[in-house]
């Protein structure tokens, strides 16, 4: 069963539309009445709508789906809850409860579907959450995910947008999983890193939110899939800049070595395409550049928080999550939004 | 030369491909790979010129593009021809990229027999220009000039095949019942023809 070749195509984050497409489409819907309970929509490029019940409570919504990445579909099922459940901590929620999204084909064994969401329910359950309910489509092709609901104190909301300048940028998982992924589709990329990357995609970012909330976080965000540069561009939000460390950022070697060959994503060239007009390159290895385009399915938390709090986070982070490390930092607006260099 | 097929391939297979074909020329050659999108384009050039080949691309309809690759001793001629081809797809560099917009089937006002007469001879000179534009967008009326009988189709067949995109509004098909009646190029949508107009540097309205 889990050598199912029709299975895995071009999944996970890499399948996500164009976030120029995308925001094309968005401006031009109509806009009712504004309602001011409702904190985070579409106004902003969040990561979750957040709205506002009571002085204490808010609820945090989310939905994510995608075709597979993995050819084993309980593994499937793990990584596309976690990337689902990740928009949830992303907001500085608490995850409650989840929907099942299912596309499946009416021809295919319903045993991969119960793997599909056996490993979705795991996830959830790890995440501190119930599963209440779900909807499912006969469809040509297998995509899954979770609608999430979570809740989070209205003062403690964790916005995208909330940089501010002298902020250290803190990113909690090591980058490339989408160039290992699409190595892996040709059959070119290793047992250990494939491992590698399905561990980081099936790791909640659960404890690295626990962590970071005892912390004045300013701006947070996941990694996904508009790759570090699409994600970080929208956290500046025209506001401020930032330089970036290379060498800092923490990344998987393996997906270095299959940029070198080229093995990259249609997704990971439309984000260059979409982001590189914003960003300068100094002396950064062409590997590490697309390495920083790269879509992430269910990738880290990327957020900032002043320079003073930093070491003592990070000391806290670290013991929660090893790859956890600080890449660089905010800047007042300059010329060029996003600045990387090749060293500290 | 090789040829390599990747139509329907999904990134990273056309680039898989065409380093296999590559590796098979043993030294100096030429290989040519066909994709049916322009991000497949973009990433065969970005590994070309990375590995210091050279390269050149075209596009032969919305479905195909042809990415030629050379390797080896004619690499620097093919360098030089390449600033010289008026096909030359991808990086358009220092070229002013020309739009044109036909809104009706005919070219002015005053005489509507004329003014067919005129839009059939101003679409014939535009495709004898020696800088072809990268867009012909049609909509409302103009879709009466890329579907049916138009006389005007075998002058946009040619310019298509020499990578000018002909577009036509997928709205004004449908409302003049012309849909299934689309002779040449593509059908496109508000957002596309906004977005093409904006992007050029000049645009042609007859």
């Amino acid at each position: 069963m889990a050598e199912e070749k029709l299975f895995c195509s071009t999944g996970g984050c890499t399948a996500k539309l164009g976030a120029g497409i995308l925001s094309r489409v968005l401006e031009r819907l109509p806009k009712g009445e504004k309602d001011p309970n409702l904190l985070i929509g579409f106004d902003s490029k969040d990561d979750a709508a957040v709205y506002q019940l009571s002085d204490d409570i808010a609820v945090v919504q989310t939905l994510d789906f995608f075709p597979p990445m993995v050819e084993d579909p309980y593994t499937f099922g793990k990584i596309a809850a976690t990337n689902a459940l990740s928009d949830i901590y992303a907001m500085g929620g608490e995850v409650k409860t989840a929907l099942n999204i299912v596309c499946f084909p009416e021809s295919m064994d319903l045993n991969i579907l119960g793997e599909i969401m056996r490993g979705g329910s795991e996830k959830v359950i790890e995440a501190g959450g119930t599963l209440a309910g779900g909807h499912s489509i006969a469809d040509a092709g297998v995509k899954y995910g979770l609608s999430v609901t979570g809740v989070v104190h209205p003062s403690k909301i964790l916005a995208n947008n909330a940089v501010q300048e002298g902020d250290v940028l803190i990113l909690t998982k090591p980058l490339g999983v989408g160039i290992i992924c699409c190595a892996n589709r040709v059959g070119e990329a290793s047992e250990l890193a494939m491992s590698k990357a399905m561990e980081s995609m099936t790791t909640l970012n659960k404890y690295a939110a626990e962590c970071i909330r005892n912390y004045p976080v300013h701006g947070c965000t996941d990694v996904t899939g508009f790759g570090f540069l699409g994600h970080l561009h929208e956290m500046l939000d025209g506001n401020v800049s930032c330089n970036i460390y290379a060498d800092q950022v923490p990344v998987f070697e393996e997906a270095l070595g299959y940029a070198d060959d080229f093995l990259l994503t249609a997704a990971g060239q439309r984000n260059r395409n979409f982001a590189e007009g914003r960003v300068k390159f100094e002396n950064v290895e062409f590997a590490m550049e697309e390495v920083l385009f790269d879509p992430q399915t269910s990738g880290g938390l990327l957020f900032s928080v002043a320079k003073e709090e930093a070491d003592a986070l990070m000391e806290d982070l670290k013991k929660v999550v090893p790859a956890a490390a600080i890449v660089g930092e905010i800047t007042k607006k300059t010329e060029t939004e996003i600045t990387i260099k090749a060293h500290k | 030369m090789i040829k390599v097929n990747a139509i329907g391939d999904t990134c990273p297979i056309p680039v898989v491909k065409t380093k296999k074909a590559i590796k098979e020329l043993n030294g100096a050659g030429v290989v040519e790979t066909s994709v049916d999108n322009e991000i497949a384009v973009q990433n065969l050039t970005k590994m070309a010129n990375k590995s210091g080949y050279a390269v050149k691309s075209e596009k032969i309809s919305n479905t195909e593009y042809k990415v030629t690759i050379t390797i080896g001793e004619d690499q620097v001629e093919t360098a030089q021809n390449e600033t010289e081809e008026a096909e030359c797809y991808v990086p358009s560099n220092g070229k002013k990229k020309v739009v044109v917009a036909i809104d009706k089937d005919y070219m002015g006002e005053g005489g509507e027999e004329l003014g067919k007469n005129l839009l059939k001879a101003f679409i014939y000179a535009v495709g004898q220009q020696d800088e072809l534009p990268s867009t012909i967008l049609f909509y409302n009326g103009g879709v009466q000039v890329t579907t049916k009988e138009s006389p005007m189709l075998d002058d946009l067949k040619s310019m298509e095949a020499q990578g000018v995109e002909i577009l036509s509004c997928g709205t004004c098909l449908n409302f003049f019942g012309l849909t299934e009646e689309l002779k040449v190029g593509a059908v496109t949508n508000m957002y596309d023809i906004v977005e093409r107009m904006e992007g050029a540097d000049v645009l042609v309205k007859p």
